[in-house]
């Protein structure tokens, strides 16, 4: 074997997406035998060179070899005959079908008959986990599993394919900190045999436990690659982080003025997350949540939202105690939440702009049972108005509606409920920068009018531009609570808004990774 | 433009169909008299009970959910309305024929909503139920009714030439037609169809709104039982028998979707009305039986097909 063949050589891949330049000519080079981390912010392209190699997508232009062969043909199926898999952040599992049959899937044992053998595939899982030493049972049935064993078999399935090259994205995501342990040994005898292994995470700590190399995307651009030994976690922040400029840093953040407290919570649980919340929110004020993915920043907005009401605690508003049961009573207290998930959450594709708009309303536009049309049509076209929709009319499908502008809608429709809180979890994923800052800027109007606004977002410059105060989340529980000014560097000049918000940002990923520590310390 | 004028003429198919297969019969079977006034007629007599049930229905298709169990539940109706009457008079037949619609939908909607069961399993059942309800209290034989006050409102009387099931089925129609389109319940059925999830997000009580659309879909096929059983003077099970396959059948062709958040009543009524069209040229034709289930058939699966828009 040639040792100086890489795995993985990716050369001047870039990829557009519909104008949007998702990558621009970015070099990846991956040796067998190692651990390389995969880095960057949301949106520097990380998951999108990805699909590349896995074959989802197509690179616009540049050139994949892979062990030295190049890859021509651009699919799924000529991507694993590569020896190329990966796990699946979002489950590939098939939750009625048992771990060993999702393991095999289309690549089921036969027995001499040419009939699937159950019984020799649950053997070979059974292998597989004993190499992993993890206790997973190859016969239960993967809808029945915790969410870390899904994880399990999800990279037990990748790894079943005696893979070349394997991708592991956010594999710890779901794991306990002990899984974690046994997965870092097994990639590490993986790489004894030559398996060149990618490795994506938000956990800088993982990072520089597992890998030996590290390359950083931002902004679809490759921005370093190096040993690990040369990249102490403040240095690879930094470059991950970058100079933000984009269009951010001009959003008025101006001084809030703090009125009455509207929200409060008292020692507030869910049934799993968030876990013994306690905070209040006062008039005029934007609260950022953050935390990575599964910190329970998105459970504590539904649990305010009457959508997976709380099992323990006081909430109260303005002062009253309320109960929050179901999404009603939230609207009746005079909470709005703009949720994250909005394809399936915050819209009804097919229908029009103003059935959206006018959904949580209904009642109040009706008279005797029927809706007031000319009502329901004033209100919607006042909607579009103040937030500037781009539709071509009141009556057209918010499924024909770019990103930005369906958000419109979702929170158009929230404030014709006349909320004095706002919840808006991830409000600005999957749109445009144009109407990112947008958005921004309406959370900062929304509050300067008076309300409370409670901010989720994983992107960390939003939430330092929105946000008056922010609290870090880890594992259900609130670990910080600081004000935006805690964030700011006082050695760079105010006047330098582009490079100060990269500061605050340094320091906000410093306190989420620290929050991350301390959940660990206890367990371990 | 283009794209513009192909959208509508996929969603108009049904209407465009209408007149096509109308014209189709006034040219070929004039000489068997199709364009006589009383053939017309009967044509609307026939289809009113589906008609009925459809309209219903379509709420029940626009929220998400199915209802298997009208035609049993029309049939049962029959006998219980009959029963009633032979007891107690018109009016008692009234109130049983409105309390076993009440009854039934209810008890659809509570496995449906509360226990969890999906509707289609719940009014599958049901459909038996229904009719092994009909068959056991009447001893499978065939009770008549000797109101002629109730056979005059519900199904047999005319006013002039329009006959009383014209009248009813228009009702309905305008009835169902407001109710989807205009009012705040209506909204919230196409919502709850539409995305479950956003319209519980948005406060709408989505199972509130499943129960609700179950009791309306029984009750409107009790609805139609009184008027089988009107029309032909008696209550007997095998009355509606097999009628939920027209019911839905005329609910898609017009336009209704069958994973929820699209309905249109008229649509459902022209269905309903095609699917009657059908009937009587085929059988004015002189096909047999067997010949006219093949073509009915090939006819709606050609409407539906035209109508699915291609992504």
């Amino acid at each position: 074997m040639n040792a100086t063949i890489a795995a993985v050589r990716m050369k001047g891949i870039s990829k557009a997406f519909g104008g949007v330049r998702a990558l621009d000519r970015v070099d990846i080079e991956v040796l067998r035998g190692e651990v390389h981390a995969l880095l960057g912010g949301n949106g520097a392209g990380k998951s999108t060179i990805l699909k590349i190699l896995n074959g989802i997508h197509r690179p616009d232009e540049g050139t994949i070899d892979v062990l030295g062969v190049p890859l021509t043909t651009h699919t799924a199926e000529a991507s694993r005959a590569a020896g190329i898999a990966m796990n699946f952040q979002e489950m590939s599992l098939i939750p009625t079908l048992t771990v060993a049959q999702n393991i095999f899937l289309t690549r089921e044992s036969r027995d001499r008959m040419g009939l699937i053998d159950d019984a020799d595939a649950e053997r070979r899982a059974a292998e597989i986990f004993a190499l992993l030493e993890v206790a997973v049972d190859p016969k239960s049935i993967v809808a029945d599993l915790g969410a870390g064993q899904k994880q399990l078999t999800e990279i037990a399935k990748a790894i079943s394919r005696d893979a070349k090259v394997l991708i592991l994205d956010e594999p710890s995501t779901a794991l306990a900190v002990s899984d974690v342990e046994r997965l870092f040994v097994f990639l590490r005898k993986l790489k004894s045999e030559g398996v060149a292994i990618i490795y994506v995470s938000h956990r800088m700590d993982e990072i520089a436990r597992i890998a030996d190399r590290a390359t950083i995307l931002r902004d679809g651009r490759h921005v370093i690659t190096a040993p690990l030994s040369e990249l102490p976690i403040d240095t690879m922040i930094e470059h991950i982080v970058g100079k933000r400029s984009k269009g951010l840093s001009d959003v008025e953040r101006g001084t809030a003025v703090k009125g009455e407290v509207l929200l409060e919570l008292h020692g507030v649980s869910g049934a799993h997350k968030p876990d013994n919340i306690s905070l209040s929110l006062h008039r005029g004020e934007v609260l950022g949540l953050a935390g990575l993915l599964g910190s329970g920043r998105s459970a504590l907005a539904r649990v305010i939202a009457g959508i997976e009401p709380a099992r323990a605690g006081r909430i109260s508003v303005k002062g009253r105690p309320v109960t929050i049961r179901k999404p009603s009573d939230a609207i009746g207290a005079g909470i709005a939440l703009v949720p994250e998930a909005r394809a399936t959450q915050g819209i009804i594709p097919s229908h029009s702009v103003e059935s959206n708009m006018t959904l949580a309303v209904i009642g109040r536009l009706s008279k005797a049972g029927f809706v007031d049309g000319k009502a329901a049509s004033d209100l919607t076209d006042t909607q579009i108005k103040r937030l500037a929709v781009k539709t071509a009319s009141r009556d057209h499908a918010v499924s024909t509606l770019s990103g930005g502008n369906q958000q419109k809608v979702v929170i158009g429709k929230w404030l014709a409920t006349d909320p004095d809180i706002l919840v808006f979890d991830e409000p600005t994923a999957g749109i445009d920068i144009g109407s990112k800052s947008e958005i921004i800027r309406l959370v900062r109007e929304l509050a300067a009018s008076g309300k409370g606004v409670i901010m989720i977002s994983s992107e960390l410059s939003e939430l330092l531009t929105a946000c008056d105060r922010i609290l870090v989340m880890s594992d259900g529980r609130v670990h910080q609570d600081l004000p935006r000014s805690a964030f700011d560097d006082s050695t760079v000049p105010a006047d330098d808004t582009a490079h100060r918000l990269q500061a605050a940002e340094q320091r906000l990923q410093i306190e989420i990774q620290r929050a991350l520590k301390a959940k660990e310390v206890p367990r371990g | 433009m283009a794209n513009a004028f192909f959208a509508n003429w996929r969603q108009n198919i049904i209407y465009i169909g209408f007149v096509v297969i109308f014209v189709v019969f006034a040219v070929t079977l004039n000489d068997k008299g199709f364009l006589n006034p009383n053939n017309l007629l009967n044509i609307v007599r026939q289809t009113a009970m589906i008609a009925v049930m459809a309209i219903a229905i379509t709420f029940v298709l626009s929220a998400g959910e199915i209802d298997l169990s009208v035609g049993a539940v029309a049939g049962l109706t029959t006998v219980t309305v009959a029963m009633a009457i032979s007891a107690g008079g018109p009016f008692a037949g009234v109130g049983a024929g409105i309390a076993t619609g009440l009854a039934v939908g209810m008890f659809n909607g509570w496995l449906t909503t509360r226990i969890g069961i999906p509707s289609f399993l719940t009014t599958l059942a049901m459909m038996g139920i229904a009719k092994g309800v009909a068959m056991w209290i009447s001893a499978t034989a065939a009770v008549p009714i000797l109101s002629r006050n109730y056979s005059w409102v519900f199904g047999g009387g005319n006013i002039g030439p329009v006959p009383v099931l014209l009248i009813w089925m228009v009702l309905f129609g305008c009835i169902g037609h407001l109710v989807l389109r205009r009012s705040g319940f209506g909204r919230r059925v196409l919502a709850t169809g539409g995305g479950e999830t956003a319209a519980r997000y948005s406060g709408i009580d989505t199972d509130n709104i499943k129960f609700k659309v179950l009791v309306i879909s029984s009750c409107a096929a009790a609805f139609a039982g009184m008027l089988y059983a009107g029309r032909l003077q008696s209550g007997r099970f095998q009355l509606g028998e097999g009628d939920e396959l027209s019911v839905i059948a005329a609910a898609v062709l017009g336009g209704t979707s069958l994973f929820g958040g699209k309905g249109t009543v008229i649509g459902t009524i022209v269905g309903a009305l095609m699917i009657g069209l059908i009937n009587n040229g085929l059988i004015l034709m002189g096909l047999e039986f067997s010949q006219q289930l093949i073509a009915r058939g090939g006819i709606i699966i050609l409407a539906v097909a035209l109508s699915q828009k291609r992504s």
